[in-house]
C-alpha cells in the first residue's frame, strides 16, 4: 500500500491526523499560496504586544466591545429554574432558535436531555404580535407533552415588540388552549437586562406569585431554600439534602430543585420530567416561617417578594468552603431551631485537617477567579482561607454592589491585600491581566481553557457551563464534603503542574519527587 | 453496499397516523404535511440513479409553535454557519449575548491561526446590549464597537454585523454604520441582516449570508482576486465549513488529483479566499442547502458552472471524483483514477474490519443541510441500512434529492418533533440513531446509540477517505460498546424470567 497517514489498523482522527505531514505540507502550502494572511514576524509582534501593559490600558478603556463574556441572557436562566419543578415544561415566547441555543447549552453542561418549546414568533408575529403563537403553542405543548405546568418567559424579540404574557396568557386560556385552573405562570425575560441570573430570578418570582397571589399565609415553622442557577445542582442540591437530614430538618421546600432532572438514569426510559419540587409543595411554600438563597444575585427579587408576603429572608454566596459552609449551618439552625449535630463538626473537621495536611502546597498560591457574583465571592473566600490569595476576581454579570461586597471580603484577611474586583469585565479583560499580573490558578469554567493556552495558567473548571470534562456536576463542591472536592481539585492541580515541569528526565527530575 | 433492503412502507404509514393522533385537529393536519414515506417512483432507474421519491412532504414552511421543533434561526445561519468559519474577520454578535454566547465554538469549525491575533472564529464578539441600546438605538454603540477592534485586534481583515432579533425591530441602520465604517477603516465591512425571527429556520440566514457575500465582497471590487492570473485547474469548494477537518481530509483529494483549490468557503477560509472565488473555473458544491445562492450568483455573474458532489463513503467519493474530473482533461481523470485506486486498499481494510460489526445494523438520521441524504449512501458502504430521515431545514429540492438516495418505504420526516422524533425512535429502535446534541440523550436513555451528526460527536474529519476510516470507526464504538448491555439490572432481568 503507498504510505498514507490513515489506516483501518489504527485510525486517526482530526488530533493525530492533521499532524501527519501529508496534512502539516498541505495546510503549509495553503496558507503560503491562498490565504493572504500577514507575515508571521507581525503575527508574533502584535501576539506579543496584545500580552503587555500598553494592551492592556487600551483594553480596558472599552467603551462598547465586548469580547468573550462570563454571562448567558436572562431565558437561560429561566428555563433552568423552571426545569426544577415538577413536571414543567419551559415555554419561551418570541423566535425559536434561541430555545435551540438554551437547550443545547444545557445538554452540553450536563450531558442530559433539556426539554423546553418555542412560540416560535416569525416575522409576521413581529408586526402583529405574538398572541396566536401563544394561543397554538400552549395547546401543543399541552397536548404532546403532558406537562403540569408550563412556565412561559421570553426572548428578546417578544420583549422588544412589547408582547403581555399575562394578558396573552388569559386570552390562550378563554381560547381553551389549556383548561382554566391549569398552571401557566409566567416571568418576562428580556436579554438585554442584566444576564442568566436575572432570569432565573424572574422566573422564581413568576412561579412563586401565581401560586402564592391572592392566597391567605399561615405561617409555619418549615422553610424554603433557593439553591440558585448552578452548573453543580445537581450535586450540591443532593449535598444540601444530606446535611439537612444529618441536622434533623425535614420541614423545608427547596424551590427548583434540579438535582433529579438533569441527572436521570440509563434504564431504557427517556424521563423528560424527573423529580422537581412538587407543585403542592410550592403552593404550602407560601406558609413558611423563612426563604433562604444561597446565591443572593440569584434571588433579589425573589426575595423582597417573599419579604413581601411575610417571610423572613436571608441570602448566601454560594456556600463554599468553610465560612460558607458555616454559615449556611448557623443559619439554618437559627431558622429551624435545630442544632448542628456533631456529625457535622466532624464533617468540618475532617475538611480542616484535609487543608492544614496541605497548607504548605496552598500557602501563597495566587488565583484568578471568574463566574457569578455569588461564586466568585464563595470561591474567593475559601481561596484565601487555605491561605491563597485570589488576585483578580471577575464577573461580567457583577456590578457595584458586588464590587463592594469583594472589596470588604479582601479587606478581612492578609491574603486579599493585592486583590481585586472587576465587575462588568470579560474574558479578555482577563487575558490582559493574566498576561501582565500572572497568577499561579485560574477558576472558570470551559472557556477559560482559551487563556490557558494563550497565557500558560493551569484553569480549574468548577463553574457554569463545562462542556469539555465531564460528570463534575454531579459531585457537590458547597458543604465541607463539597470544599474537600474542590481542595483536592486545586491541589491535584498543583501537583499535576509540578510533575509536568519536572519530568525531564537527567535534566529537572531531581524534583519529580516521589513523595510530597 | 447493502442497497437490497426493504423498508416497510405500511408499518411507516401507520406510524405516522398514530404519531399524528396526539395532536390537536389544526397542528395535526400541519404537522401531516412534514411526514411521509419514500414512495416509488416513476422514472425509477438505474441510469437516474433515483430510487424513490421524496419531496412529497411540505418543507421549508412556519414551525407549528409549543410543538418542539429542533430548529434554530436565521442568525444560526448566517454567523453559525456561513460567516463564523471565516477566520481572519471578526464577527459581531450584534445585540443582546445570548446569541453569542451559546453558539460560541460550538460548530468545530476548525482553523489555523493565532486565535485573537489574525484568526478570531472561537471568539465570542458582541455588543451586548442593553436597555438604553434598544430605547437609543445601537448604531453608534456598533460604530464604536468597530472602531474598538480596529484597535485591540488590527491584524484583522475585515468585520461583519450579525444582526440578532432586536436589531431589525429598532430600525437600526447598520448598513450606513458599515459603509462609514469602511470609509474609515479602509477594511471590509459586511452587514447581515439575520435576525432570528426572519424566515423560518436556519435557511433564510444562509441565503441572506449569500447574499451579503454578493453585496459586500463582490459588489466592493475584487480585493485579493485583482491581478490573479486564474489556472486551468482553479476551483472553488463551496459549503464545507471544516467540521473536524472535513475540508482538509477532502482537498488533500482534490490537491492529488491535480486541482489547485483556490478558495474554501467557509471552514479555515480567509476574506482573501472569498474575493478571489470569481476567478475560478469551476465551483465544487457539497452543503447545496446553505451555499447554492451565491454558486448560482457567480455562474450568472461571472460564468463559473458549480457541481455537487459528495465526499462521504467510499462509493460516493470515488464517483465524485470521476464526476469532478470529467469537467477537466485527460491528466485530471487519469489522476482522478490514480486517487481512487491509492485509496482502495484503505477502504478494503476498513470495510474489511467494520463492516462484519455494522452488517444489517439500521439508522434513524435528523440532520440539516446535507447530510440527512449525502451520509446515506456512507452507511450503505458499510452494510448498513437507513429507516428513515428527514431535515431540519430543507426546502423541497433537497427532498427530490433525498430520492436519489432513499430506498421506498424510508420514513421522512420534515422539521420533526420532539415528539414526533421520540415517538419514531421508540417504535422503529433503529440500532443508531444520527442527530443532534438535543436529541442525543434523549436517544440513549432508550438504550439507542447515537452519534451527534453536526459535530460528529467531537470528532471527525467523516469526508474523504480519510475521514471514511474515522466515521466507521465512530458507528462500531456507538453500536458495539457494552454500556448498552448494562441497561438492565441481574435482579430485574431474574423477575421478567
Amino acid at each position: 500500500m503507498t504510505k498514507m497517514p490513515q489506516s483501518a489498523d489504527k485510525v486517526l482522527d482530526h488530533a493525530p491526523l492533521f499532524q501527519q505531514p501529508e496534512y502539516t505540507e498541505m495546510l503549509k502550502n495553503k496558507k503560503i499560496k491562498f490565504e493572504c494572511g500577514h507575515p508571521d514576524d507581525m503575527v508574533k509582534e502584535i501576539g506579543d504586544w496584545t500580552k503587555s501593559w500598553e494592551y492592556r490600558e487600551k483594553n480596558f478603556a472599552r467603551e462598547a466591545l465586548t469580547v468573550n463574556p462570563a454571562k448567558a441572557c436572562q431565558p437561560l436562566g429561566a428555563v433552568f429554574a423552571a426545569a426544577g419543578y415538577e413536571q414543567t415544561m419551559s415555554f419561551v415566547h418570541g423566535s425559536q432558535g434561541c430555545v435551540a441555543y438554551y437547550r443545547s447549552h444545557l445538554s452540553r453542561h450536563f450531558k442530559e436531555p433539556a426539554s423546553c418549546v418555542s412560540s416560535s414568533m416569525t416575522e409576521d408575529a413581529a408586526v402583529f404580535g405574538g398572541l396566536n403563537n401563544m394561543i397554538d403553542g400552549l395547546a401543543n405543548t399541552y397536548s404532546l407533552y403532558q406537562p403540569k405546568m408550563i412556565a412561559v418567559s421570553t426572548t428578546c424579540m417578544a420583549e422588544v415588540i412589547g408582547d403581555d404574557l399575562n394578558s396573552f396568557i388569559l386570552k390562550a386560556k378563554e381560547k381553551e388552549s389549556v383548561p382554566q385552573d391549569f398552571d401557566v405562570p409566567h416571568a418576562h425575560t428580556p436579554a438585554f437586562v442584566g444576564s442568566h441570573v436575572d432570569g432565573y430570578d424572574n422566573m422564581q418570582k413568576g412561579i412563586l406569585s401565581h401560586f402564592w397571589k391572592g392566597e391567605t399565609r399561615v405561617p409555619s415553622e418549615a422553610i424554603n431554600i433557593i439553591p440558585g442557577f448552578d452548573g453543580f445542582a445537581v450535586g450540591n442540591i443532593r449535598e444540601m439534602r444530606r446535611i439537612l437530614a444529618e441536622m434533623g430538618v425535614d420541614t423545608y421546600t427547596i424551590l427548583s430543585d434540579v438535582s433529579d432532572v438533569y441527572d436521570t438514569p440509563s434504564d431504557g426510559e427517556f424521563r423528560m420530567y424527573s423529580g422537581g419540587t412538587k407543585l403542592d409543595d410550592v403552593k404550602a411554600a407560601l406558609n413558611a416561617k423563612a426563604t433562604l438563597s444561597m446565591q443572593e444575585y440569584c434571588s433579589k427579587k425573589t426575595l423582597e417578594y417573599c419579604e413581601e408576603v411575610g417571610q423572613e429572608t436571608a441570602s448566601l454566596h454560594y456556600p463554599m468552603g468553610v465560612a460558607g459552609t458555616d454559615e449556611f449551618l448557623m443559619k439554618i439552625s437559627e431558622l429551624t431551631g435545630k442544632e448542628i449535630p456533631e456529625s457535622l463538626r466532624l464533617e468540618r473537621g475532617r475538611l480542616i485537617d484535609a487543608m492544614a495536611d496541605s497548607q504548605s502546597w496552598l500557602h501563597g498560591k495566587t488565583f484568578a477567579i471568574y463566574g457569578d457574583p455569588d461564586f466568585v465571592y464563595g470561591m474567593a473566600r475559601f481561596v484565601m482561607e487555605m491561605g491563597g490569595e485570589p488576585v483578580h476576581c471577575l464577573a461580567t454579570n457583577g456590578g457595584k454592589a458586588w464590587e463592594k461586597q469583594m472589596q470588604a471580603l479582601f479587606d478581612s484577611s492578609s491574603f486579599g491585600a493585592n486583590c481585586h474586583a472587576y465587575p462588568g469585565k470579560d474574558l479578555w479583560h482577563m487575558r490582559s491581566l493574566l498576561a501582565t499580573e500572572k497568577v499561579d490558578m485560574l477558576i472558570g469554567n470551559s472557556y477559560g481553557k482559551y487563556l490557558e493556552r494563550d497565557i500558560g495558567t493551569p484553569l480549574i473548571r468548577l463553574m457554569f457551563p463545562i462542556f469539555d470534562r465531564h460528570h463534575h456536576h454531579r459531585s457537590p463542591t458547597w458543604g465541607y464534603q463539597g470544599a474537600m472536592n474542590v481542595l483536592v481539585k486545586i491541589l491535584d492541580t498543583i501537583f499535576d503542574k509540578l510533575d509536568t515541569d519536572t519530568i525531564v528526565p537527567g535534566e529537572t527530575d531531581y524534583s519529580y519527587d516521589l513523595t510530597r | 453496499m447493502a442497497k437490497d433492503y426493504v423498508n416497510d412502507a405500511e408499518g411507516h404509514a401507520a406510524l405516522i397516523e398514530e404519531v399524528l393522533a396526539a395532536y390537536p385537529e389544526k397542528s395535526r393536519k400541519r404537522r401531516a404535511k412534514h411526514l411521509s414515506v419514500a414512495q416509488p417512483d416513476p422514472e425509477n432507474s438505474t441510469e437516474t440513479e433515483i430510487a424513490s421519491k421524496c419531496d412529497t412532504v411540505k418543507s421549508n414552511i412556519k414551525s407549528v409553535p409549543g410543538v418542539m421543533t429542533i430548529r434554530g434561526c436565521a442568525y444560526a445561519g448566517s454567523k453559525g454557519v456561513v460567516w463564523g468559519p471565516v477566520k481572519d474577520m471578526v464577527h459581531i454578535s450584534h445585540g443582546p449575548v445570548g446569541c453569542g454566547q451559546y453558539s460560541w465554538s460550538q460548530r468545530r469549525n476548525y482553523y489555523i491561526g493565532k486565535t485573537g491575533v489574525d484568526s478570531f472564529v472561537t471568539m465570542q464578539f458582541t455588543t451586548d446590549f442593553q436597555e438604553k441600546d434598544i430605547v437609543f438605538g445601537g448604531d453608534k454603540k456598533l460604530a464604536k464597537t468597530i472602531d474598538e477592534i480596529e484597535t485591540l485586534f488590527p491584524l484583522n481583515n475585515g468585520v461583519t454585523i450579525q444582526s440578532e432579533c432586536p436589531i431589525g425591530l429598532i430600525g437600526d441602520d447598520i448598513e450606513a454604520v458599515a459603509k462609514q465604517k469602511n470609509k474609515e477603516h479602509g477594511k471590509t465591512m459586511v452587514p447581515v441582516r439575520c435576525e432570528g425571527f426572519r424566515g423560518v429556520s436556519q435557511s433564510l440566514g444562509h441565503h441572506i449570508a449569500n447574499d451579503a457575500v454578493r453585496d459586500w465582497v463582490f459588489e466592493k471590487g475584487e480585493g485579493a482576486g485583482a491581478g490573479y492570473e486564474a489556472g486551468p485547474y482553479d476551483v472553488n469548494v463551496i459549503g464545507d465549513y471544516n467540521i473536524g477537518g472535513d475540508a482538509w481530509a477532502s482537498r488533500i483529494l482534490l490537491e492529488e488529483m491535480g486541482l489547485n483549490v483556490v478558495g474554501n468557503w467557509s471552514g479555515d477560509a480567509t476574506l482573501a479566499e472569498i474575493e478571489r472565488a470569481p476567478k475560478a473555473r469551476l465551483n465544487l458544491i457539497h452543503c447545496y442547502r446553505s451555499m447554492n445562492y451565491i454558486c448560482r450568483y457567480m455562474e450568472e455573474k461571472y460564468g463559473i458552472s458549480w457541481l455537487e458532489y459528495n465526499f462521504f463513503g467510499p462509493s460516493q467519493i470515488a464517483a465524485s471524483l470521476r464526476k469532478i474530473a470529467a469537467q477537466f482533461d485527460e491528466t485530471i481523470q487519469e489522476n482522478a483514477e490514480k486517487v481512487i485506486a491509492k485509496y482502495q486498499p484503505l477502504v478494503d481494510a476498513v470495510n474489511a474490519k467494520y463492516r462484519p460489526r455494522l452488517e444489517g445494523k439500521s439508522v434513524m438520521l435528523y440532520v440539516g443541510g446535507l447530510r440527512p441524504r449525502h451520509v446515506v449512501t456512507a452507511y450503505e458502504d458499510l452494510g448498513m441500512t437507513i429507516a428513515g430521515t428527514g431535515y431540519e431545514f430543507g426546502h423541497g429540492d433537497d427532498y427530490k434529492r433525498t430520492g436519489h438516495y432513499v430506498k421506498e418505504g424510508t420514513l421522512i420526516y420534515d422539521d420533526v418533533t420532539g415528539y414526533e422524533l421520540e415517538k419514531f425512535i421508540e417504535r422503529i429502535r433503529p440500532d443508531l440513531v444520527g442527530s443532534g446534541i438535543k436529541e442525543k440523550y434523549p436517544v440513549q436513555k432508550m438504550g439507542i446509540p447515537f452519534r451527534q451528526m453536526h459535530s460528529w460527536d467531537y470528532s471527525g474529519p467523516y469526508h474523504g477517505y480519510d475521514g471514511y476510516a474515522i466515521f466507521a470507526r465512530d458507528m462500531d464504538l456507538a453500536i458495539n460498546n457494552p454500556v448498552w448491555g448494562l441497561f438492565d439490572a441481574p435482579w430485574k432481568k431474574a423477575d421478567a424470567a
